[in-house]
Formats: C-alpha cells, structure tokens, sequence
C-alpha cells in the first residue's frame, strides 16, 4: 500500500486564484442559466398578459347592456281586433308598432314621418319579437299597460358605451346630433337602463349585435365535445392499452406507432376533408351536424390521446407489474387493476390536451358545414349547430360596430369553459393520482 | 369493477346514440340550407332570422363559402343533402348552369336581391382620394401601356400613374381571386379601365384578356383574404393603404373610412343606387325549384326575402347596407321569383 502524496497540500487547490475564477465562472453561468429561464418565462407572461388586457378591455362592455324601459300598452286593437285570444292571431300582431308608440308618446313634439322613423330606430329588430313571447306566454296582459324593458338598437348602445365618439363630426358616425339628443334625454328620465346582458347567453347568433348571444355556439360545443369524448377516450385508451402492453414488438407494430406520430402532426384541416369525403360523401351523414363535427374531432384527437397515454402506461414502474404477475394475476388483470389506474393521470393528461385543441379547432368544422349563420339551438345530435370558435370568427367577420366588444366576450366566455373543463379534468386527475 | 362495468356501459351508451342520432337525422330535413357568396351573406341570414322568428319554420342555416363554391355545391345534384340555395355577388355563368343541369338540377330560378357598390376607401386621417378608372387600372394592372408599349407595371407610386394624385406609395388590400367581389372588381374596373387604351385593344384576343384581367403580384396589390374587418383595421393603420371591399363595410365603418371618388363620383346609396357610381354590381340568391315544397318553407322565403319591409326601401336589408333596386325592378323581381320563372341564359 502506498499513498500517493501529492506537492501541494490540498487546502491549497481549493483556494487557489485559478479555481477561484473558475467557481465565479461556474457560479455566473448558472445565475445566468436561472435569468434566461426568468426572461422567458416573463415574456411569456408579458405575452400573456397583453391579450388578457386586450380581451377583457375590449369586451368586458358586453357583459352590461342598455334597455330602454317604456311603458307598453298592450292595445287589444293592434294585437287581437276580433278577441277571439286565438294563438295565431296573438302571434301575427304587429307588436313593432306597440313599441313604436310607446318611444313616440315620450317624445310627442317629434312630428315628421322622417324624424319619427329616425326615432324608432332606436328600438331593435328584436323588441317586436321579445313583446310577442310577452304576449303569447301570458294572454291577459292584452289591454293591459306595463312597463317593459326591450333591446335598445346596438348602434345607440354603443354611444353609450362610448365605443362610438360622439365628438366627431355628425357625417362621420352613424347616429345623428339628434339621435344622440334623444338618447340623452331617455337617459336623464331614466328610461335607459343598463344591467346585465342575458341575452348574451340566452339567445342564438343574430344580425344584429345587440340581440347575438352565444347559446347555440355554448350547446353546440357541448354536444360536439361529447361525442368527441364519447369515442375518443374509449379508443385512444384501448388502443394504446393493446399497444403498450400486449401488442408484440414487430415491423407491423412499429409501422403503426410512426403512423399515428405522424398523425398526430398532420394539419387539422386535412381531418375536415375526410370527414366531408367519408361521413357526409360516402355515409350521407347530415351537414352541420354535432354528430360529424364529433367524430371528426375525435379522429383529429385520437393520436394525441394514444401518445400520452402510451407515455403514462411506459411511465408505471416494471415492479409492479412483475409484482402483480408473481401474486398470479393474469396479465389482462394485471393491466386493468394495476397499470391503468396508476397510469390514469397521465393518460388524463393528454385527454385535456385534446380536448382543449377540440374546443378550439375551427378549420375542420369548415369542410362539414358548421361554420354557418345558424340561430336555433341545437336540440341534439343531428342538428343543425355551430360551436363556440366558430361563432368567435363569425362575430369577428361582422360589419357591425357592436360586434366588436362582442367578439371579446365570446372569447372570454370560451376561456371560461376551457377553464371549467380543465379545472374538472384536474380534480380527476387529482383522485386518480397515486404515489409510489 | 361494478363501477368500471358502469363507466363502460355508458360510454357504449353514448356511443351508440350518437350513431343512431346521426343515422335518422340523414333521412329527412325540415330546415332551409343556403350557401354562398360572404358579400351577400350578412343580407340573406338577416332575411333566415327574421323568417327563423316569425315561429312557422325553423331558422335556415346560411353559410358563407363564396360565390364560385357555392354554386359548385348547389349544383352537385338533388337531394337533400345538398342546399336549397345559393347566393351570389355576380350573375351565374352559363357554363355553371350546365354543369347543374349535367347533375340534375335542371330548373334554377334568380332573385336579384339588390345592388352592392364596390369601393376603394382609404383612412379619414388622410385626403379623399379621387381616382379614374383607367387610373386604377394603371395602378393594379400586371401590365400596362407606357409611351405605347405593354411593359410590366412600372408604376410604384401614384404620382408615377397621373402627377395629380398623391407621392404616396401605391399599396392596395384586395380580394383573394375566389371572392366575388374580385371577379365584380376585375370585370367592372380592369376590364373598363383596360378598353380605354387602344394599344391593348390592338392585341390578339386571347392576350389582350391576359392583360386586362390580371393583377400585379409585385406587392402593390396585397390579397387580404376574405375577412373585410381586417382590411379596416389595416387601413386605419396604414394611412397610405387603399382597401378594396362592399360598400357595406364602408357603410359600418364611415367614421373610421372614406370611399374614394371614382370618375369623380363618391360611393353612396344614392350614386350607387342610380348608377351614377361606377363601381356597382346586382347581387343574387338562385333558387333550386326541385326542392321546393320538399324541403318546407322554401316559397314562404322567398316571400320574406322579397317583401317591401326586407329588400324595398327603408327595410331592414337597407339598414345592413344593401342598396334596392328601383320600385317597378322590385315587383318584376318578385312576382318572377314566387312563381319561380326558370333563369334562362
């Protein structure tokens, strides 16, 4: 046995002023390495925060809208001349004319057919219809006067939402001085009032921005993500259950698994013309419909669904496995007792992953016929529906002044629920989660 | 495992309905379906909600694919797994008639909805322009006469065109080739400005079209899709840009825009409704008779869209920014519609 005795003791090394410089150096590098990593994150939040911004600041207006309160006579003369109460009469009255002379009798010096039809502008297309509903779901309001609040034209909202400058010249905006004087003075009797916007949320698309609410995109969404996730998740998780754990390792297998990487890559678009091709061409499936729209989701979300969960099934540790095959479970008891309920959260994982890309996808609704001017809410699988992107683009590609706030809206109404449906898929994943 | 054997049944569950849903809905429809141009959509979804309210039918789906897909979709045969009808912002071509008649669709009828006005605006901040047509011509065209020659556009600002136009770099947001409006624009503008110079009408036929129809790809003329909201905000933007659109969105947007003079005409209802702006096309729904009182509804439409309070005067169609056509234009085209005359070429 001999030591080796090196010449310098070996306290010297470590203070030397070479290792000094070099630990600085070291040292820097990593302060670095941390700063860089800060600096991305905050530009990511700096980009994050700048559309938040923008968004809510565009669109926060929609929540609140403006209504004119009026009291309405129900002029049994105008709805139900004969009193006859029959349902078909009730629904084809005039019921425009009603509001008209209700705005009119605030404002009797206004005289002129002109001025007067400048007046009633301020009503929306949608009072007509809403005093209607009135009518037809309680008759005896017929000879009656109430106070109601009906829709103010979106243009005039939008005054006084100050989203349309009333300081510029009057040629240059879409409401006159005197429009807006009228509007002033509703506003001083009262007889504007702002509250919250249900239409919003309880209405279908419409032309006009002040009666355009989200409904149909919301149940459309709805029905669209279920058959999404009705088909996805049973056979992205069996599929790669068989690949993962029973299927044998060949030229076949391997064939498969680059095949579904590359579908997972392919532009989603590409999934819309096969389903336009296959489910509408070929099995005559109906256009528009949830059902389609489903399906195709469901092909566009299969692979990110097999890939992680392949990952989450590689991810549980052998010994468990070889654990449970030596207390004699079968190998198919092995996989549903044991790897797939540790695998769960990670399998969980890629789930919301796809399903949050479904939510958001427009491009492949486009070849099957959901991006279209649909008002009425779907009622289920084979109707006519829409979703919540695609009613976010149609917003966006409205003339409409009042459409811009409302597209924010819509968006942040999407977020809400991609929130939501996050927010639940992490409490699952929560209760799946197991520690070894 | 009786919790999995649940979780299992009721996706198989869910499954299945969905298929079956999707199976029965495939058999009949009840609901009106319209394809088409994006100019005249904002016109005839406005019509499906009004129809949609009135309580009797069930809302027409109208979606926005363009003049020309439209049209290859409404002719792709009878059934109802193709749509009722289509809208157009140019008149159908004969050749596309034949294409329809060659699927089945033999008996197509026209309902000319109004006119829309074709503008060139540019930001308020800046001057009002006031272009010719041949001016625009020079500007956009891919090729064009200079001291007697066809040559590739030289053109790089509109002073280079005319010295009494602006120094400002030429810059224009248009249409994409698939959009009616860019087929409306090239035929009325190009076509026109093109005719007035004799050197081009010298050239055989088949290339003096070349010349008259194409548009320079040098990055003065910018294809910006068919999303016209976008155009505005760029323009707003870029006050040297000009943008190419309906006179709807400049209608929406007039405290923002300003329509440029053409021949020395400003674009609005009343230049445009009496042609005295030059810059004006018909825009259209074709109508597929075979699915009349097939898929219900489809006469009670057309009545709809054609009633004085939708597409006359002061309707509402006016306040979203189509421009009538003349009184006696509006009854020819009415009664011609409810009793569905066949379009003949």
């Amino acid at each position: 046995m001999t030591d080796i005795i090196s010449d310098t003791p070996k306290a010297a090394i470590y203070q030397s002023d070479d290792f000094a410089a070099r630990l600085r150096k070291r040292y820097a590098a990593e302060r670095r390495f941390k700063m860089y990593g800060v600096v991305a994150i905050g530009v990511a939040l700096g980009m994050l925060a700048i559309l938040l911004t923008s968004i809510v600041g565009q669109g926060y207006t929609a929540f609140a809208q403006h209504d004119l309160a009026l009291e309405v006579f129900f002029d049994p003369a105008e709805i139900d001349p004969q009193g006859s109460r029959d349902p078909a009469v009730i629904s084809n009255a005039n019921y425009g004319a009603l509001a008209r002379t209700a705005l009119q009798a605030v404002f009797p010096e206004v005289e002129q057919r002109t001025d007067r039809r400048r007046l009633t502008s301020m009503i929306s297309n949608g009072a007509a219809f809403e005093l209607r509903q009135m009518v037809i779901d309680d008759p005896s309001l017929i000879g009656t006067r109430k106070q109601v609040r009906i829709p103010l034209a979106s243009d005039y909202d939008q005054v006084l939402k100050g989203n349309i400058d009333r300081t510029l010249p009057e040629t240059s905006r879409k409401v006159t001085d005197q429009q807006i004087a009228w509007v002033d003075k509703l506003v001083a009797n009262g007889q504007i009032v702002n509250g919250f916007n249900w239409r919003l949320f309880a209405n279908g698309d419409s032309r006009d921005p002040e009666l355009a609410g989200l409904k149909a995109g919301l149940v459309g969404s709805l029905l669209t993500l279920m058959v999404t996730l009705g088909l996805a998740i049973p056979i992205g998780i069996s599929a790669a259950v068989y690949l993962e754990e029973f299927a044998p390792k060949n030229k076949l297998t391997d064939l498969i698994e680059v095949n579904i990487n590359n579908l997972a890559a392919v532009p989603s678009i590409v999934f819309g013309l096969l389903g336009l091709a296959v489910f509408l061409n070929a099995f005559n499936m109906p256009r528009s419909a949830p059902v389609v729209g489903g399906i195709v989701l469901a092909l566009m979300t299969l692979p990110t669904i097999i890939i992680a969960g392949r990952a989450a099934l590689k991810a549980v540790p052998p010994s468990i496995r070889e654990a449970a095959l030596g207390v004699g479970a079968s190998p198919l008891q092995v996989v549903t007792h044991h790897v797939l309920p540790l695998a769960m959260p990670g399998i969980l994982t890629g789930v919301i992953i796809g399903m949050a890309h479904a939510l958001g996808e427009t491009a492949p609704l486009l070849m099957i016929g959901m991006i279209a001017f649909i008002v009425d809410t779907p009622g289920g699988f084979g109707d006519a529906s829409t979703v919540l992107p695609v009613q976010i683009f149609m917003w966006a590609d409205s003339p409409e002044r009042g459409f811009v706030e409302r597209t924010s809206a819509a968006i942040m109404v999407l977020l809400a629920f991609l929130i939501g449906m996050n927010a639940i898929a992490v409490f699952l994943r929560k209760q799946f989660e197991r520690r070894w | 495992m009786i919790n999995k054997n649940l979780a299992v049944a009721a996706l198989a569950a869910l499954a299945s309905t969905v298929a079956l849903s999707g199976g029965a809905q495939a058999q009949g429809r009840d609901q009106i379906r319209v394809v088409g141009s994006s100019t005249v959509f904002p016109f005839t979804s406005a019509v499906a909600e009004t129809f949609g309210r009135m309580g009797k039918f069930k809302t027409p789906v109208v979606e926005s694919t363009g003049t020309g897909g439209g049209i290859k979709q409404f002719c792709a045969g009878v059934g109802v797994q193709h749509p009722d009808l289509t809208n157009a912002s140019r008149r159908i071509k004969k050749s596309e008639l034949e294409g329809c008649a060659a699927n089945g669709v033999t008996t197509v009828s026209e309902l000319e909805v109004g006119f829309d006005g074709i503008v060139i605006a540019n930001s308020k901040s800046t001057a009002h322009a006031d272009f010719t047509i041949k001016q625009i011509f020079q500007a956009l065209a891919k090729q064009v006469v200079v001291n007697g020659q066809v040559v590739p556009n030289p053109h790089k600002t509109w002073k280079d065109i005319d010295p009494s136009l602006p120094a400002a770099e030429i810059e224009v947001l248009g249409p994409p080739p698939t959009s009616g409006t860019r087929d409306a624009f090239v035929e009325l503008v190009m076509d026109v400005g093109c005719a007035q110079f004799p050197e081009i009408k010298a050239l055989p036929a088949d290339q003096q079209k070349a010349v008259c129809n194409q548009i320079r790809e040098d990055g003065a003329f910018i294809e910006a899709g068919e999303n016209d909201n976008l155009i505005v905000q760029k323009l707003v933007a870029n006050k040297d840009a000009f943008g190419i659109f309906g006179y709807s969105f400049l209608d929406q947007n007039m405290d923002k825009l300003q329509g440029a003079k053409m021949n020395g005409v400003a674009p609005d209802l009343d230049t445009i409704a009496s042609a005295k702006y030059p810059v004006a096309r018909s825009m259209y729904v074709y109508v597929k008779n075979q699915h009349v009182d097939v898929i219900p509804g489809i006469r009670e439409f057309l009545a709809e869209y054609t009633s004085e309070k939708a597409f006359g005067e002061e309707g509402y169609l006016e306040a979203k920014g189509l421009i009538p056509l003349p009184k006696d234009k509006r009854e020819k085209v009415r009664t011609s519609i409810l009793n569905l005359t066949p379009v003949t070429m």
